[in-house]
């Protein structure tokens, strides 16, 4: 048997998306171009590095921030961030006296122009279980300590509504511009289960 | 429905055990089924909540023993049958019977038209004006049912008091919307702040708290 036709290292998961593919492909219904065009879309362009340009301008723009906070789906969207699983925003602003975290208990939602695709601790059964019973313990599991006198905001993601977290801007970082300040921002801070530090 | 994918305040299930460095895709098969899932939904046969419903809907034990995209995968091929887009016999042989129809074939999405459709999204919102049941500050409960179908407000809620933290505005009402096509119920949504303690009682922390979006069908003046 050639080794094109020998799928028996393939799983059963592996075989079955094969097949589907290419059953779907035959019947006219999807394009192979159309799916690497996805795929490299959400692999390759839309990431958290959209986001962390959001945050760095709030943080040097006091009227963008004002904006962000009342309005984040029309001021995403004037950094050219909009669209599939973002079209409703919402900013939630960690300070001194709150600390904000992001999970959807019933699915996966996530802010994808912002975000891009979920890791797979955000969609696993622990993080969504315990985000909202247990914050506490999430935020100590990634190595995140918030004082007891901080009050911390679970947002549940149920409806259409995305969520991001504009975190606190660490000190000593005043004097950066926004592409220094982009990149310390990491995906994880705007989830809201760690804090952005300086480098 | 009650099930397994309803997880706010399960216990027992681990660590979170984050990856660092963690690329988008683990597998060639992953990258396929989250492409597929996005291409087929161009057919217009279902909506997001439908798809939502089509996940969730297996038995517990199946549900949380599958991957994220094992589930994506189980759901898209349901969805394809369901929606007559695809045969049983074709989905269990692979093979076509026959092409769709010219007027679906025609919807199929391009690789030209992937940057325009994604960039404009779904639109969930609707224009009818729906006065609000409810405003800013007011104390609500959510109502003490278990749908067999699909809903968004999650069982650690219900029967719990909270209070109007902001109204969203007026969006389509999921848990009709996963009926059915052309099930389009416009209902105003509101993030809805409980306290910890409210929850999951006097162990919780005292200034901790969940909100949770949730529509006016969810809700009742608690009296």
């Amino acid at each position: 048997m050639s080794e094109s036709h020998d799928h028996s290292h393939l799983s059963d998961t592996e075989l079955r998306v094969r097949s589907l593919e290419s059953l779907l492909v035959d019947k006219g219904m999807v394009n192979p171009d159309a799916l690497d065009a996805l795929i490299q879309t959400y692999e390759h362009k839309v990431g958290p590095q959209n986001g962390a340009r959001v945050v760095a301008r709030a943080w040097s723009e006091p009227d963008f921030k004002a904006w962000l906070l009342k309005d984040a789906t029309a001021a995403i969207a004037d950094m050219g961030y909009h669209g599939r699983q973002g079209e409703h925003m919402y900013v939630v602003e960690n300070t001194a006296e709150v600390h904000n975290l992001v999970v959807c208990t019933l699915c996966s939602c996530y802010p994808w122009p912002v975000l891009g695709l979920p890791p797979t601790w955000y969609k696993s059964a622990p993080y969504r279980a315990r985000a909202v019973i247990d914050p506490r313990g999430v935020l100590a599991e990634f190595g995140t300590e918030v004082g007891v006198d901080v009050s911390v905001r679970v947002w549940d993601s149920t409806a259409e509504l995305r969520y991001l977290v504009l975190p606190e801007q660490p000190k000593g970082t005043e004097g950066m511009n926004q592409e220094e300040l982009a990149a310390l921002v990491g995906r994880n801070a705007m989830i809201g289960v760690e804090k952005v530090s300086a480098l | 429905m009650n099930g397994a994918h309803d997880l706010g305040g399960m216990h027992g299930l681990g660590p979170i055990n984050a990856e660092v460095d963690e690329p988008v895709f683990h597998h060639e098969w992953e990258r396929r089924v989250m492409a597929l899932n996005l291409a087929a939904g161009a057919m217009g046969k279902w909506n997001i909540d439908i798809s939502r419903h089509a996940r969730e809907n297996q038995p517990p034990v199946q549900y949380l023993a599958s991957s994220y995209y094992q589930i994506w995968l189980a759901g898209l091929e349901k969805l394809l049958v369901n929606a007559a887009l695809i045969t049983a016999d074709e989905l269990s042989s692979g093979t076509a019977a026959g092409p769709l129809p010219e007027d679906l074939a025609k919807r199929a999405l391009t690789a030209e038209a992937v940057p325009e459709v994604l960039g404009r999204g779904d639109n969930f919102t609707m224009d009818d004006d729906i006065p609000q049941q409810f405003a800013v500050g007011d104390r609500v409960r959510v109502l003490n049912n278990h749908p067999t179908h699909h809903t968004r407000a999650p069982r650690y809620t219900r029967g719990h008091k909270g209070v109007i933290e902001r109204c969203h505005g007026v969006f389509v009402f999921a848990d009709e919307n996963a009926k059915g096509q052309n099930n389009r119920i416009p209902q105003n949504i509101y993030s809805v702040c409980f306290t910890a303690r409210e929850l999951w009682g006097p162990d919780a922390a005292p200034n901790d708290c969940v909100y949770v979006d949730l529509w006016d069908g969810h809700l009742e003046a608690p009296g």
